[in-house]
């Protein structure tokens, strides 16, 4: 007997008991599964029996063997759709693999009983079915790595743009809350967006608020110098608040001078500032 | 290579490479948790991170890449953070002159060397033409 007409039977085998194998599979997913599905059990359901379905159509092609043949293509493409949806919803691989490998036990049982027989024809049809699921099931996991990976990078994108939160205190007044590593790329890009905003504004004032900023050494310190000197040049001064005890301590160790900088130990502190200076002010109106 | 190096044979000194930003990134975080570990101060953590920031950046920038070693170090009933940050790089050619305020040949404020002994307790730098960079620094607890 070769391969081929094994598929063809796996696959006449998957159509005859495709519900009871469809119920069993689906018992052992939730049994194995630590979470709910994310579209929910119906949807499970519709995308177990499709893949019965597409599996049952690519084995009576009779083409085992090579998954990444064309009439495989269903069943790729909709792993590709469970895997990505798995991985959007922050599914470890192994649950995502799961969905494929809790099939085995379902299928295998009712195979026993099937082809209990012929024990040879049995082993040889397990055997092809295991290598095949394995093969789908380490697709999945790439199809997984991949969506994460994109995920991933799409992320680190968005909080390029998102860590550049320029925003308008006051007429005339902007601030700018700087959170976490200033390393090359992003500060760049965090100051430029600055110096935009006052283009765009017109202000007079900005506040840069390092409360956020864990570590100020030279690079910092040069880059932050860098943007007052640019944003004096357009017609505004800056004012850096945020400036913890032990960075005050640590920048007058460094050496870096910081005479010509207004500075606030506060975010609220430099804003008092700032209403001063462009001749707002506020004040404490007595309870009526 | 260079002469300070032999003070390195302990096998407790552990080494991280010095290669790209997210390398001195991941320095600062551990220098940080290795003195958060030992108690030390937020002041004089904030001191040694920094120093360790500067140096990190020099291997990187001017080094052309390298390593750092660290260790805690127990003296005297003291502990103590040492980091050797070592390059193959071009090296210094006038080490006093790296040292002064405001020197640099890149256009940087030229305080990461000074600014980095005034932030430690022991500095030592070994270079040699050609040859490369050695920067012992050792923070220890007040
Ligand atoms: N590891 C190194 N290898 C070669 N040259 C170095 C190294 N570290 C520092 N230097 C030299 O010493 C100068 C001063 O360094 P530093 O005080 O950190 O100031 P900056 O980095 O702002 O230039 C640098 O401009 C560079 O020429
Ligand atoms: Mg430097």
């Amino acid at each position: 007997m070769n391969l081929n007409t094994q598929a063809i039977d796996v696959s006449k085998f998957i159509k005859k008991y495709q519900y009871p194998i469809l119920q069993d599979w689906m018992q052992n997913l939730k049994a194995q599964s630590v979470r709910a599905d994310p579209a929910g059990d119906e949807q499970l359901r519709e995308h177990c029996n499709q893949f019965l379905d597409s599996l049952a159509e690519a084995l009576r092609s009779g083409k085992a063997n090579d998954i990444t043949s064309e009439s495989w293509d269903e069943v790729r493409n909709l792993l590709t759709e469970i895997s990505q949806a798995r991985a959007k919803y922050g599914y470890t691989p192994n649950e995502t693999a799961l969905f494929i490998f809790s099939l085995k036990q379902s299928l295998f049982t009712r195979m026993l009983t099937e082809f209990a027989q012929d024990a040879a024809t049995l082993v040889s049809i397990m055997w092809m079915l295991s290598t095949l699921l394995d093969g789908l099931g380490l697709f999945t996991i790439e199809v997984f790595q991949k969506s994460r990976d994109q995920i991933i990078l799409r992320q680190q994108q968005e909080l390029l743009e998102l860590s550049t939160p320029v925003v308008k205190l006051w007429k005339n007044i902007l601030a700018l809350p700087l959170i976490g590593t200033l390393d090359s790329d992003r500060t760049q890009i965090v100051m430029e967006s600055l110096l935009q905003k006052i283009v765009d504004t017109g202000a007079e004032i900005a506040i840069i608020d390092i409360t956020g900023v864990p570590t100020v050494d030279t690079l910092v310190a040069q880059h932050l110098l860098k943007t007052i000197a640019a944003a004096r040049l357009m017609g505004a001064d800056c004012i850096i608040s945020g400036i913890r005890p032990q960075i005050a301590q640590t920048i007058v160790h460094l050496g870096v001078n910081l005479e010509d900088v207004i500075t606030k130990a506060t975010l609220a502190d430099a804003f008092v500032v700032a209403l001063e200076r462009t001749g707002s002010s506020i004040t404490n109106r007595p309870l009526a | 290579m260079i002469s300070i190096a032999p003070k390195l044979g302990s096998p407790e000194f552990q080494t991280l490479p010095l290669k790209t930003d997210e390398n001195v990134v991941a320095l600062r975080k551990l220098v940080r948790e290795q003195l958060v570990a030992i108690n030390f101060s937020l002041v004089d953590q904030t001191k040694c991170v920094t120093a360790a920031s500067e140096l990190a950046r020099n291997t990187l920038k001017y080094g052309g890449g390298g390593q750092v070693r660290f260790s805690v170090l127990a003296a005297d009933g003291s502990l103590g953070l040492c980091l050797v940050f070592i390059d193959a790089g071009p090296g210094i050619k006038d080490v006093p002159q790296a040292l002064t305020d405001g020197f640099t040949t890149q256009g940087g404020l030229g305080l990461g060397l000074g600014g980095a002994r005034r932030l430690v307790d022991e500095f030592d730098i070994e270079s040699e033409p050609g040859k490369g960079t050695t920067v012992r620094i050792v923070k220890w607890k007040k």
